[in-house]
């Protein structure tokens, strides 16, 4: 096999799936890392600062490249995987295979992934862009109440519930499937994988969910 | 007899490759719980027969569980409700008085439909072409010890090859993949001393015609190994999928 033809096999391209999808996983601890600090509850004071750092320090702006390609790696890889699986079943079956084989979100990571993406879009518009202004601008941006002027609809509250649900289930097969995907299965360790994988799909969206509900609640000010 | 059952029957009719298909709905009468689920269709090929109707094509050899040749989509399930069997080993019973039954073919772009339910599979053949098996003589069984094998990779060599080629996997799987049976087939090669010599070569040449063939991609949901009727490939799928994978870029 050609190195060329190594690279476009269907197994590396699930290597590529499965390192950019860790890439994004790493990404999501320290969003979450740093957006729970508004838990601190002091108006806002720690997560303005820890937002600040990030929006101006040099090493995260690199990182923050490298996300985007990452993540647009991985949308475009998937695409291209979807139409091949697509392709490979021309006719669909009159009964489909059902969930006596398989979790439907195990089977639904496209629909959940493009569920994300269109999250991404408002999550981007509601936040991103505004920082991104207000740095290119060289003004102070208060993140914190950007975060409670979006929260206070409740229409924003529904629709990041929602997003946070998709990453969930996505998280719930990604985690396990990406290892797998690089072939590091292990007698030992991939029961702690997925032991791992799924206490994090559960535990990293339900912080994120707890920040809009919070702020809508009140509960936070 | 007491506890015979009538059912009706969705069939997958197509005459061949280019035509189009349908369901076809046929009633059958007094069918034996005993009956495995090949007998129950040679019952309907008779009645069609009686009534001069072209009999349904359907794939079969062995009628014990061991050739794979057998190869029915029964209610949205390769091989059928119950697991760890082939379609001829499935029985009438697992069914009850007055059930639908759909059967379909396999359905992937990689096994075409010949006639009915018959698909052409001859794409493992060529996987398998394309290095399932040692390029030398590696002569008679070894005295023993003379080669030593772990014992935990002796049994999964052993579990590995415990394939059938029948096509269940792919016929699951939401991508049509066939990654159970070509790493079922690297593995029971390269878990062996004999077979480690041309693994990554093996792994890249069938992955390649696997590629070729027009399977579609794994994404790990894990359908085939519940559908696989060597029930035995379920504890090592993963393990296999690997062993492939890891050997894929070695070298
Ligand atoms: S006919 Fe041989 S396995 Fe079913």
């Amino acid at each position: 096999m050609s190195n060329s033809e190594l690279f476009t096999s269907s197994i590396a391209k699930k290597y590529v799936m499965a390192l950019t999808g860790l890439f994004l996983i790493s990404f999501l601890v320290i969003h979450c890392t740093i957006n729970s600090l508004i838990f601190v509850n002091d108006g806002g004071e720690t997560f303005n600062e820890a937002a600040h750092f990030m929006s101006h320090n040099i090493v995260i702006r690199i990182l923050e490249v490298g996300l985007f390609f990452g993540l647009v790696l991985h949308m475009v890889q998937s695409l291209i995987l979807t139409l091949k699986n697509r392709k490979a079943r021309p006719v669909a079956y009159a009964v489909a295979p059902s969930n006596e084989s398989s979790k439907w979100y195990a089977r639904s990571m496209g629909i959940l992934g493009s569920l994300l993406l269109l999250f991404l879009v408002v999550h981007m518009s509601n936040f991103w862009v505004p920082t991104k202004q207000a740095v290119f601008a060289d003004l102070e941006h208060n993140s914190f109440e950007a975060m409670k002027t979006v929260f206070a609809e409740w229409y924003f509250v529904a629709i990041y519930l929602v997003g946070v649900g998709s990453l969930s289930y996505h998280l719930m097969h990604g985690f396990q499937s990406a290892f797998q995907s690089l072939g590091l299965n292990h007698k030992k360790y991939t029961p702690v994988i997925k032991t791992v994988g799924f206490w994090f799909s559960i535990i990293v969206p339900a912080i994120f969910a707890a920040m809009p509900l919070a702020i809508y609640l009140g509960v936070i000010e | 007899m007491s506890g015979n059952m009538n059912l009706t029957l969705k069939v997958w009719r197509q005459k061949n490759a280019e035509q189009k298909g349908e369901l076809v709905t046929y009633p059958v009468a007094n069918i034996s719980p005993d009956m495995s689920f090949l007998e129950m269709f040679d019952v309907l090929n008779e009645q069609l027969i009686t009534e001069g109707k072209e009999p349904v094509a359907f794939d079969h050899d062995c009628r014990e569980g061991i050739c794979g040749m057998c190869s029915m989509h029964i209610n949205g399930r390769a091989h059928g409700p119950n697991n760890g069997v082939t379609t001829c080993q499935l029985h009438m019973r697992s069914f009850n008085d007055g059930d639908t039954i759909v059967v379909e073919p396999w359905r992937a772009a990689a096994f075409p439909v010949v006639k009915d339910l018959v698909v052409d599979r001859s794409s493992f053949d060529r996987i398998i072409a394309k290095g399932g098996y040692i390029s030398v003589n590696t002569g008679n069984a070894q005295d023993a010890n003379n080669l030593p094998v772990p014992k935990v990779d002796a049994d999964k060599a052993f579990e590995a090859a415990a394939c059938i080629g029948c096509g269940a996997c792919v016929a699951t799987c939401k991508n049509a993949s066939a990654m159970l049976f070509v790493s079922a087939k690297v593995s029971q090669l390269a878990l062996l001393p004999q077979g480690k010599v041309e693994a990554t070569e093996r792994v890249q040449n069938m992955v390649r015609q696997m590629d070729l063939e027009g399977f579609g991609n794994c994404t790990n949901t894990g359908a085939c190994e519940v559908e696989c009727p060597k029930g035995k490939i379920i504890l090592f799928s993963e393990n296999f999928f690997s062993e492939m994978r890891r050997n894929f870029f070695l070298k």
